[in-house]
């Protein structure tokens, strides 16, 4: 395998996490319901998936454990914006200081502990063409699942009735309560889905990507995915786009680190940061204001009678 | 069953008041049940989180020392805050500030300077602090770019920054390579107020930040600015307010007291440059505005209250092996019941069980 290969083979890995998690937070946000917790609800599923991979050696099982850690981080959020009508952004905040917290009480006695690597997928014949090969023929199972995941997010937000429903409450909550469209009902799930999916991408994150867990790993992917949500444009499609764009930014970044091309390591890790407020900035620069906002975004839904 | 929201009609001021109490007490419990689930005892959590502290006057003084740099960073967030901005960078401005600050600290390392580089460290530390909150506002303003993401990754840039600064150039010589800065001079420290204490002058900026708010938001003209930008934005712009000026203004102010904090924390504090000066204070602040009810006496108690668990948490990690992240779960959960029971303040829940109401 030639060096260019590996990295290749790198960037698929470091951007499937920020895929899982902006394909859940673009779910949640379509439904009108804004969720920071994204970095909270993915430390959880990393700290919980590996506890449950290495306590039971199975990494079905942790990949579960991880799920159902970020699903139930999500309903606790749903619990105090859809039920106590509360402020969005501030919650979603304390989710993240609360996910980063407890993550670090569940994962601390693994401190240290390792996984082996996830099994992968080979397809015979095809995978031993050069470079695309095994870019697109060899991957562990979570990769072709990131993107069947977003094709399908793509077809039920576009195709479905059900997604219609989804979109039309996150445009306008109270026109479609007056329709008699059930608001809380579907933002529950939204939420809970991207919960499911925060949670996911920190499995990944542990299992796969670094197959250790450390306190703060998951090193702002949450917020990244956050605004790889808005880098996108609410789609999925350009969702792909930016999440590869990302990961490529953030392995580059690693491999110039270890070249040694003189600049100092902290400029090279603050890429990512300064990529991301340079792709919103060029984004608005295009576009203007948040271009494809759904129109009841982050607002508390209180039904009027 | 489903929950139904009721706006209510009016607000008793009493219920307000003790809204933030209800959530710091249910906190508490769930707290005690998670220490429960861990098997340890929640009576000797309590004891060491809440009664030790209070009751020993050393610990007192700690607990004035850690509340300083969350209440000057707290009191900056309440100006966004009110004006329904969102900076969430002040760990961000915090550190920039600790560092511009530090850097008139190293440079007269050693020289003699007199009582005029205490000062001007500290009108840097508010500079840098400012200019670094400026960044998302002016990016805001002038490009419609999201405060919330923003301000938030230059909290990462930031504190790679210092990572660099203490890690090479202004690492000290003869620190036996430990990424450290040199320990600053008498004349760049900020003293104790009473000899041989540990209260240092930071807490009085604190108390003159809290007086100032108090003012500034109850008696002149910018203050219900703030409230009307914030409550109804459409008529602040009748009003001829420019969104863009407030919004200018008032990451300035808050990322500047952050910065001063910043300072005041390396200066008054820890007394050198190290890859960590705060133990997430600028994340924690945000609890504290909220807890405090953005009033400015609130947050001053809310910021005593939330010291204490950062006390009590470093004492549970000695005296009954907790981990400190039990500190910073307790606050994310903290955060979530403060903004619970503000909803429960505003809204009347009922429960409808199916075929009744709407």
């Amino acid at each position: 395998m030639t060096t260019f290969e590996a990295i290749l083979l790198t960037i698929v890995t470091a951007s499937t996490p920020l895929l899982i998690a902006a394909l859940g937070e673009l779910v949640a946000e379509r439904s009108g319901v804004l969720n920071l917790g994204v970095e909270g609800m993915m430390a959880m599923g990393a700290a919980c998936s590996f506890a449950a991979a290495i306590t039971f050696d199975s990494t079905f099982l942790g990949v579960a454990a991880g799920i159902l850690a970020g699903a139930l981080m999500a309903s606790l959020f749903a619990l105090v914006v859809l039920g106590f009508a509360a402020n969005q952004v501030g919650s979603g905040l304390a989710l993240t200081i609360f996910g980063l917290g407890l993550s670090g009480l569940i994962g601390a006695p693994f401190v240290g502990a390792r996984r082996d690597p996830v099994a992968h997928i080979d397809v015979p014949g095809l995978s031993d063409i050069p470079v695309i090969g095994r870019l697109f023929f060899e991957q562990d199972l979570f990769v072709y699942a990131s993107i069947a995941l977003t094709i399908l997010v793509a077809i039920y937000l576009t195709r479905t009735r059900s997604g219609l429903t989804l979109r039309s409450i996150g445009e306008n909550h109270t026109s479609a309560n007056a329709l008699g469209l059930p608001v809380w009902r579907v933002r529950f799930w939204a939420i809970l889905f991207g919960g499911a999916c925060a949670g996911l991408a920190g499995a990944y994150l542990a299992l796969v990507y670094t197959r250790f867990w450390s306190p703060g790993m998951t090193a702002g992917r949450g917020w990244i995915a956050l605004a790889l949500v808005v880098f996108a444009a609410w789609r999925p499609g350009w969702l792909l786009v930016g999440a590869y764009i990302f990961g490529a930014a953030t392995v580059l970044q690693l491999h110039a680190q270890a070249a040694q091309f003189g600049v100092p390591p902290q400029v090279l890790s603050a890429v990512p940061y300064l990529a991301t407020i340079l792709a919103l900035l060029l984004l608005s620069l295009r576009h203007g204001r948040a271009i494809g906002a759904p129109g009841s975004l982050g607002v508390p839904f209180v039904p009027d009678r | 069953m489903r929950f139904e929201l009721t706006p209510r009609p009016n607000v008793s001021p009493v219920m307000r008041a003790l809204a933030p109490v209800a959530a710091f007490i249910t906190a508490f419990l769930i707290a005690g049940f998670v220490i429960w689930l861990m098997g340890r005892s929640p009576a000797a959590a309590f004891d060491v989180y809440v009664l030790q502290p209070l009751s020993d006057p050393w610990s007192l003084q700690e607990l004035v020392v850690k509340a300083t740099p969350l209440a000057l960073i707290a009191i900056g967030l309440s100006y966004c805050f009110r004006a329904n901005l969102w900076n969430i960078g002040a760990e961000g401005q915090y550190v920039i500030g600790a560092v511009l600050g530090s850097w008139l600290a190293l440079k007269t390392h050693g020289t003699d300077a007199g009582l005029w580089v205490l000062p001007l460290m500290l009108l840097l530390g508010i500079i840098g602090g400012a200019l670094w909150g400026l960044i998302p506002a002016f990016l805001k303003t002038r490009f419609g770019v999201n405060e919330i993401l923003t301000s938030l990754m230059l909290v990462y840039v930031a504190q790679l920054v210092l990572d660099y600064l203490v890690r090479g150039p202004w690492r000290d010589p003869k620190g036996f390579n430990f990424p450290q800065s040199v320990t600053f001079d008498p004349s760049a420290t900020l003293h104790p107020i009473f000899e041989g204490g540990r209260v240092h002058f930071g807490a009085l900026f604190a108390l003159i930040a809290v007086l100032a708010t108090a003012v500034i938001l109850g008696r002149t003209l910018f203050g219900y600015r703030l409230k009307l930008t914030g409550d109804a934005p459409r008529a602040a712009r009748f009003a001829g307010f420019s969104s863009k000026s407030t919004t200018m203004a008032v990451f300035a102010i808050s990322g500047g007291l952050a910065g001063l904090a910043g300072i005041t924390e390396v200066s008054g504090q820890i007394g050198q440059l190290q890859p960590s000066i705060s133990p997430g204070y600028g994340f924690t602040a945000i609890t504290v505005a909220f807890l405090g009810r953005l009033n400015p006496i609130g947050i001053l108690i809310a910021a005593l209250v939330v010291a204490l668990t950062f006390i009590g948490g470093e004492s549970a990690q000695i005296l009954l092996k907790l981990p400190l992240d039990l500190t910073q779960a307790f606050q994310g959960i903290l955060l979530l019941c403060v903004l619970a029971a503000d909803a429960l303040v505003s809204y009347r829940i009922r429960f409808v069980t199916r075929g009744g109401g709407k």
